[in-house]
């Protein structure tokens, strides 16, 4: 998966993004394009703001200053009514899940579809629900709630939740974080099954290296607050950044 | 920029902890506000509204009963031997009617509602505040504050008040019980008696009381649910405070009311 795609059209566009919390500078200045149709890695050590990030494009944090621009919205203009709107065509993934733990995996599904398209009958929530349970393999955990599931299965509900919205765009953080070798291989495929089933553009957060080199197009390694390299797996690891290579070796060393 | 609270400890000065408990103040004025400016405008969840109105109201029916009953017989227990001295023992009635349904019933049932409504509202919220549910219900273009707050804090505003009316009534049976037993009234005239001292004003003063309390828990539990810091820590703490500062305020609330209910009353 190196192959570079690439059109004229970002659908992710991002410019001079700061953010800091309190005295600490989390993003000090990121930039970055992400082509139609491409997986975009985020590679970065644990708390140097790849959650931030997302949270950010998804407007769920506001940035100090830069602009990010998503489906060709300015995300940090945009009222309440029309970041509402982008949402719907958003879908993210939580490090945690997120999945209300109050509903069964039926209800989880169908919560979104439900409180924003009204008057859905019955049989065609239940095929929406099916359809992307299916895409995540969990036909049989329908009726279980969030706390009987172990954390793969929960990782993919969260998936099949966003799914369900029928996405252009994916944000994933940290999909594989936590999971043995094996689930992780099953969500890489997933991911790679979402790209070419319902054609998103996505970004995904990882530390996971298996994970960035079998899903991504490209990758880019946060740094400080800043993006230090951008490009294809072996264009980033290409051993010439000394910080880099302490990255790579440590998580193949594991 | 934050869009939660920080929750920045360490030495703090006396300025510094005026300036921090004045935007406490001013963080949580801003929920309320928001709750009246999103309580009246489109989309309503009223299936949210029913299920929440089920888990404050009918839920909390045990509990208010068992208070309920206790505070109208141990009231009763307790008054009898002082007015006997006066052998003015009929009068039982109408007192506890007065003192349960002006002020026992209101204040009983909504500090009891604190400690059980408010600290479930506040733990709920606080862990899907804690594990992103929050934050995923945004994302998912679904308004969390519509969705979560204005269904609790009505279900509180209006369940409240009718588990007050409730406990009033229980609380007469169990004094009811007391004077059965030393002077073998008749529950109609038991009732009668009661009655007969209570006006329009004991009823709707006591009404609005309920209201406010309601509100106040509500509101409460739900603003310490949503500022609730991460980690597993925050959801006990949230729960834990939602507590404490729902009875405080529901105490304070009692003395303006009173005052204000008098005010009117000797007009
Ligand atoms: N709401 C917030 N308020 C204050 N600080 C925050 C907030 N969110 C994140 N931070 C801080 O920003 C930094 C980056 O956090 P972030 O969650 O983005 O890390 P991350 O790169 O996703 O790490 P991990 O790989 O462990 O998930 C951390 O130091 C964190 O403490
Ligand atoms: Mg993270």
């Amino acid at each position: 998966m190196q192959n570079q795609i690439h059109s004229d059209l970002p659908m992710i566009s991002i410019r001079g993004l700061c953010i800091s919390f309190g005295s600490l500078q989390v993003l000090n200045g990121i930039d970055l394009d992400v082509w139609k149709g491409e997986n975009m890695i985020v590679l970065g050590r644990s708390g140097s703001g790849k959650s931030v990030l997302i949270k950010l494009l998804a407007g769920l944090l506001k940035p100090d200053s830069g602009s990010m621009e998503m489906l060709g919205k300015k995300v940090e203009t945009l009222d309440s009514k029309s970041l509402d709107a982008l949402r719907l065509r958003l879908g993210f993934s939580f490090q945690s899940s997120a999945l209300y733990d109050s509903m069964d995996v039926g209800g989880n599904l169908e919560f979104p579809l439900t409180m924003n398209i009204k008057n859905l009958s019955r049989k065609e929530i239940d095929l929406a629900v099916d359809e992307v349970l299916e895409a995540v393999g969990l036909q049989d955990k329908k009726h279980q709630m969030p706390a009987e599931l172990s954390g793969g299965q929960r990782k993919r509900v969260g998936v099949a939740r966003t799914l369900i919205m029928k996405p252009e765009i994916m944000l994933y953080d940290e999909p594989t974080g936590g999971l043995d070798p094996i689930t992780s291989n099953e969500i890489n495929e997933l991911i790679l099954e979402v790209q070419e089933r319902y054609k998103t553009t996505s970004i995904i957060i990882t530390h996971d290296l298996t994970c960035a080199r079998n899903t991504g197009n490209r990758i880019a390694m946060l740094l400080d607050g800043k993006f230090v390299r951008i490009g294809t797996f072996d264009e980033v690891f290409d051993g010439s950044d000394e910080r880099i290579n302490g990255f790579y070796a440590y998580n193949f060393i594991q | 920029m934050s869009v939660g609270g920080s929750g920045q400890k360490g030495s703090l000065s006396l300025a510094d902890r005026f300036g921090e408990l004045g935007a406490g103040v001013y963080d949580a004025w801003m929920f309320v506000l928001r709750f009246f400016r999103e309580a009246f405008v489109p989309p309503w969840h009223f299936k949210e509204l029913l299920r929440q109105c089920y888990m404050v109201g009918y839920m909390s029916l045990p509990l208010i009963s068992l208070t309920g009953f206790v505070t109208g017989i141990v009231f009763t227990k307790q008054s009898r031997p002082s007015l006997e001295s006066f052998g003015a023992t009929s009068w039982l009635p109408s007192l506890i009617a007065i003192a349960v349904i002006r002020a026992l019933a209101p204040l009983v049932t909504a500090l009891i509602c604190a400690g059980k409504v408010g600290s479930n509202i506040g733990a709920e919220l606080g862990s899907m505040k804690v594990s992103e549910q929050i934050e995923a219900m945004e994302v998912s273009a679904i308004n969390p504050f519509k969705y979560l707050v204005v269904t609790r804090t009505l279900a509180c505003t209006l369940m409240i008040p009718v588990l007050v009316m409730y406990s009033a009534f229980v609380g007469l049976i169990g004094s009811y019980f007391n004077v059965h037993a030393n002077e073998a009234t008749s529950l109609i005239s038991y009732f009668q008696d009661a009655f007969s001292t209570i006006t329009f004003l004991d009823l709707w003063s006591s009404a609005a009381k309920s209201f406010v309390y309601g509100f106040t828990v509500g509101i409460v539990g739900c603003y310490k649910g949503f500022r609730a810091s991460k980690g597993t820590q925050g959801v006990g703490l949230a729960a834990n405070s939602a507590v404490v500062t729902g009875m405080f305020l529901v105490f304070m609330e009692e003395i303006v009311l009173v005052q204000m209910i008098n005010w009117i009353r000797f007009y």
